[in-house]
Order: structure tokens, then sequence, then C-alpha cells
């Protein structure tokens, strides 16, 4: 698979250079000439105006994907809790199986967790693949890549979806090479081509303010990481009927090459992003650690909780449990505030889905403007200390406001 | 002890700004520099060399002829050989084909008791190519790394989760993936800077240069493929812009939130 230039029909206008987000394109003698950069993301093609540039199906390798029917989704449990992601994939998954017209299957792997097999059920699995074990109780690469794949090679599944925990981001890519099949990370949005049954993975791609859509045409099953949050839970059902198959994996000690000795729960207390109502967030622009002490005050004064952006928490001013964004959490708050962050597209992936939105920003271009309801250009350290004192007075600005009304 | 460092030279993120009209990343003048995850993979490796002298430290990396400047800035803090895989070949490549790229590229050099990764690069973010380059190889990987001990023919990790750690152990040959928590990555010195440039001690390798299965490399080699990119859609309603001084627009922000019921 390639993208080609068809240089009888290139005029030379650089339509396609001003676009491609990979800087992968140069004009030799006015013609547009593809360079290794390309990612063949086709941006160039559906821009060129005189049709001059062209994607080429290569030959693939891969599988019959005829034979790769129905939708898993890995049930990832600590400690006998179903994690939240898990419940969120079952929701996302139930969508996807009945547009498929397929079966949605809960891969459960644990040790004494029946209930977590029912819950399964609940949530909209048809099926579980529940493996018993005490050498899965706790989770390692090698005990829970083994199990899954041989059942991946026993069952052939079209898709698998896993959350993007740092727990799924360990056996996603280890399972994916194993199978030799493609692993999107991070997805931020599922669709499914329903004549040709793919999956249409969509993620923030780096290079600009881009989401990238990925297939995975000939390799099954399609691998998905969703991360925490972004997919919406489905309501449970009590009394939901499903098949729950309990079995003994074939697994033995030997099998687990890393071995896990200790467990250790952190006595920090956690960061509730995804969970808090009201979130305002703190960016470069604070201009030091010091600045989140206002955020925290504003944060306090709202009821709300503290986020971050990454910048921020590259320069160690705050922990990273509070970073919003592609690489910390994904929230969906009722308000947002968003103070002294430009907006680079790793953030607004994590907090675009809010529902208020309001931008505190020196500069008046800054892109997270483009996202937001209300818009402040200013010094941060003047504006919330101002908004601040106008919450404080909100009962007699609004007086104000009627009286004049 | 023979250790391997995976490397990737990435743009720097925190210097990338967007164009306000077209939306697309202002790319002149971006540095260009060592992945910060894998600057931490290569202090572990450092570090450990500080305590047992006969350790033989070596970088690799994939990626175009100019990335041999990620190379050289490891040599200079430290390292001791540098390869970089590079050929019109791996073009295009996804982390399916990138792993199995390096992972023949490690059985070529052969000899190795821990590989390094870091956990993820930042124009990426997958943190899949740790994970699949111990997959092809056949060994073991502990990832997100946050503290490391070397114990006899072992080694032993803190691994790090959401809400705590697991203490791993396992056998060499193994791979581990470093996250910023593990260390505080050393700056080359003056001298080390000289020493990498004079001698200039990157080795380049093509796909031709060792063992690999040409049909699994680059873009079609990848499972994986973009089937198209767009501008995510914007919001349906403008962003209402409050003016005046920093008290006006306070004030008219309140009055917003308060009539919307949000607070």
């Amino acid at each position: 698979m390639a993208v080609k230039v068809i240089k009888e029909k290139c005029v030379g206008c650089g339509a396609c250079i001003k676009v491609c987000p990979f800087d992968a394109i140069k004009m030799v003698d006015k013609k547009a000439v593809i360079t290794d950069k390309c990612t063949a993301c086709g941006q160039c093609v559906q821009k060129c105006p005189v049709k001059a540039i062209e994607k080429e199906e290569g030959k693939k390798g891969g599988v019959n994907v005829d034979e790769y029917r129905g939708v898993w989704v890995f049930a990832e449990q600590r400690g006998g809790e179903l994690l939240n992601v898990a419940i969120e994939l079952l929701g996302e998954g139930r969508k996807i199986a009945d547009e498929l017209d397929t079966e949605l299957t809960a891969v459960l792997l644990g040790h004494n967790i029946d209930d977590d097999a029912e819950t399964c059920i609940k949530y909209g699995a048809d099926r579980v693949l529940y493996a018993d074990s005490e050498l899965l109780d706790v989770y390692t690469t090698d005990g829970y890549a083994k199990v899954i794949y041989d059942l991946i090679q026993e069952r052939k599944p079209e898709i698998l979806l896993i959350g993007a925990t740092n727990i799924g981001r360990d056996l996603g890519p280890r399972l994916s090479a194993r199978v030799h099949t493609g692993l999107t990370a991070d997805c931020t949005r599922l669709d499914v081509d329903k004549e040709n049954r793919r999956l249409m993975m969509t993620r923030p791609a780096f290079g600009g303010n881009l989401m990238a859509t990925i297939l995975c045409p000939n390799h099954r099953p399609q691998m998905s990481t969703v991360r925490p949050g972004v997919m919406e839970k489905a309501k449970p059902v009590e009394g939901r009927k499903g098949i729950i198959e309990k079995f003994a994996p074939k697994l033995t000690a030997d099998d687990i090459k890393a071995k896990v000795v200790e467990t250790v729960k952190s006595d920090k207390p956690v960061v509730a992003l995804e969970e808090a109502p009201i979130i305002v967030s703190g960016g470069r622009g604070l201009g030091n650690a010091e600045g989140f002490k206002l955020i925290e005050e504003l944060a306090k004064k709202l009821g709300g909780v503290v986020g971050a952006s990454r910048a921020t928490v590259d320069s160690q001013w705050i922990d990273q449990p509070h970073q919003v964004g592609q690489t910390g959490k994904t929230v969906r708050p009722g308000l947002y505030i968003a103070c002294g962050i430009s907006g680079a597209i790793q953030h607004l992936a994590g907090m675009q889905d809010s529902k208020c939105i309001i931008a505190i920003n020196k500069d008046p271009n800054a892109p997270i403007f483009e996202v937001a309801d209300y818009g402040i250009v200013g010094d941060l350290y003047e504006v919330i200390p101002a908004f601040i004192e106008a919450l404080d007075n909100v009962d007699d600005i609004m007086e104000a406001i009627k009286a004049v009304k | 002890m023979k250790i391997i460092v995976c490397l990737k030279q990435v743009p720097d993120t925190n210097e990338v700004k967007i164009d306000p009209v077209k939306g697309t990343l202002i790319r002149e003048g971006v540095p260009s520099i060592i992945n910060p995850d894998d600057r931490n993979a290569l202090e572990e490796a450092l570090k450990i060399k500080d305590k047992c002298k006969d350790t033989v430290v070596t970088v690799v990396s994939m990626g175009p002829p100019q990335a041999d400047v990620a190379l050289k800035e490891a040599l200079a803090i430290g390292a001791d050989e540098a390869i970089l895989l590079s050929d019109r070949a791996f073009a295009g490549s996804d982390t399916w084909a990138t792993s199995t790229a390096i992972a023949g590229a490690i059985k070529n050099i052969g000899d190795y008791d821990i590989i390094f990764c870091g956990r993820q690069a930042i124009d990426g973010d997958t943190a899949q190519v740790g994970p699949q380059i111990a997959e092809h190889l056949g060994i073991p990987q502990i990832t997100y790394v946050e503290e490391l001990e070397i114990l006899d023919g072992k080694v032993r990790a803190k691994r790090a989760l959401e809400d705590g750690y697991f203490v791993v152990e396992s056998e060499m040959p193994v791979l581990l993936t470093a996250i910023k928590e593990l260390n505080e990555p050393r700056y080359p010195s003056i001298k080390g800077i000289y020493k990498a440039y004079r001698e200039n001690k990157v080795t380049v390798w093509t796909a031709n240069d060792y063992e690999v299965d040409r049909d699994n490399l680059g873009l079609d080699g990848s499972p994986t493929e973009v089937n198209k990119s767009f501008t995510p859609p914007g919001k349906a309603s403008e962003v209402e812009m409050l003016n005046g001084d920093a008290k006006e627009a306070a004030r008219q922000l309140v009055v917003r939130l308060k009539e919307r019921k949000i607070i």
C-alpha cells in the first residue's frame, strides 16, 4: 500500500504539501514527490484538486477473515473487582456486536470471581469465557497472554477490545505480536463498516490537529485498546441471560517467567478526575509549580478537582494522576476550566466532551478557545482571583443584573 | 553484562505550535530529541554500567539517516555502541512491523541480558513496541518499571499500576520498559559530545544487513493502515469571548454560569 502521484495529472499547485501532516511531500520540477516519511494517511489524496494522487492497495499477508466471528472484551479485574473500563467496553462491545449481528463475549481471567462473570452478563455479554486458576489471581503477562492466545486460536474472534490501563497496555501488544495482528492504541471512537465487517478505530494522531481512522483489514482479531472514561457504561439489566463457560486453563507455574512476588496498593488518595463534576486544570501558562496553589483555590471554591496538562506534569509541577489528555485521563465533567492551557490535540482529546468549557489564556489564538464555550483572553493571575471574588459576590452580581433588567 | 537500549528520535512536542489558520502543526524549527522515557531507559542501563564496569551498553534506533544525531547523543551520554536501522524498506511501519525490524536486529546482535525501552514515545503514545519486541524474541517483559534491582542472574522490578505497584521478578534475558519515575537521566559531558562526534561510532544497518523477512516490514508488512485522517469536527456552537478587564470578564462569566445553572 502506498500513495502515488500521477505525474501527468499533477499541476504542481502544492495543496498536498500544505495539508500533509508528516511533511512527506516535496516539489521537484513542479511535480509533487512523496518521500519516505509518508504514512499513507491519505490526507493529500482527499485534498488534491485534480485527483493526481492515488492510494494503491498493496499485497498483504493475513488470514481468511471470514473464519473469524464474534466480539470479545477483556474483562479486567483487580483483586476480584471488575474495573469500570471493562464495563464501559462491554457497553461499547454490545453496540458493535449488535451491528455485526454476532455474539458479545467477555473474557474473564482470575480465581474465585464467579460474581464478576454474572456482572459481565448483566452489562451486556452473551457469553463469558471464565478461566479460573490460582495462577491467574494476579495479572502476569505470561499467564494472561497464554490463556487468551489459546482462546483466540480455538475460537477465532473478529474483534478484541482491551482497556488501556497499565495492565491492558502490557497485555495488548504482547498478544498482538503473538497472534500477528494489528493493535490500535487508545481509541476514542469505534465504528463498524458493516459490509466488510471492519472495525474503524479512530484515535488522535500526532502530526497536527488530526484524528486518524485506523483499519486492520487482513488480520484478525482486530484489536483495540480504549482508555478508561472514553466509552459510556451500559445500564445493567437484572436477570439478563447469558452463558458462563467456566474452565481450568492449561497453565502451569513454569509458564510464568516474570513472576509477581508482591502486590502493593497505594495509600495515596486517588485523584478521582473521571468522576469529578467540576475540573479546574492548569497548564504551562502557570509559569511554575506554585501556580497550582491558585488552581487549587479555585477548584476548592467550586467543589471541583485539580487537573493538569502534560507539560506541567512533565515539568514535575504536579503529579501524573492529575494529568488530563491522551496520555492522562479522559474526562467529561459538567464544567471544565482550562487555565493557561494552549490546547494541544493530546489535551483536547481528553476533555473536549465536557459539557461546559471555560478557557483562560493570554494567547487569543490558542486552540483551546476552539472547543471552549466561554473564553477570556488575559493573564490568569488576574482573571482567576477576579473570578474567585466574583464567585464570593455571586448573589450581589445577580441582584445587580436583575435590577438593570 | 550486555545491555541493549532501544530509543527513538521524536519531535519535541513541547515546542510544537499549531498554525492558527490551517490548524496543522508548524514543524519548522521543531527540535528533535531522544524520546523522554527512552532517556530513562538509557540512564538505568548506564547506572548498571557504573556499578559493574564490564557492562556493554548498545543503543539501537530505527529511523531516517538523520536519527543518528539521537544515537550520537546517547554515545555522548555514555553508551558504548550504537546501531541505526535505516532503510526505505522500514518506511511507514506500524508498531508490529517496527518491532519486527528491531527484534530482528537484536537477534543479529545476539548476546544480551537486558533490553531496555522507554514505556512509550511522545509522538505516538502507543506503548506497544517494547512488549512486541519481547514477544518476537520470546523473552519475558516487565513494563512501567519505576524501580529496579539486579540480583544474581535475575531482575526485581517495581512495576507501576494506577493504584499501587507489583514487585515482579524475572530471569534474564528480560525486556524492561522505563517510566520517568525510574531515575533522573544524566546529561552528556562536553568531553563526551566531543568524543562521540570525533569517533562517529554509529553503525547503520539496512534490511539487507541482517536476517529479517522483508514481507513483514514497512507499510506492506503492517497489519494496520490509516484509512483516513481528518480534522476533528469543531464544536457546534461558537465560543463566546468575554471581554473587558479581568474583573468585568469574571463578572460576566459568573453570570453565564449562574444562568446555565452550572454553579
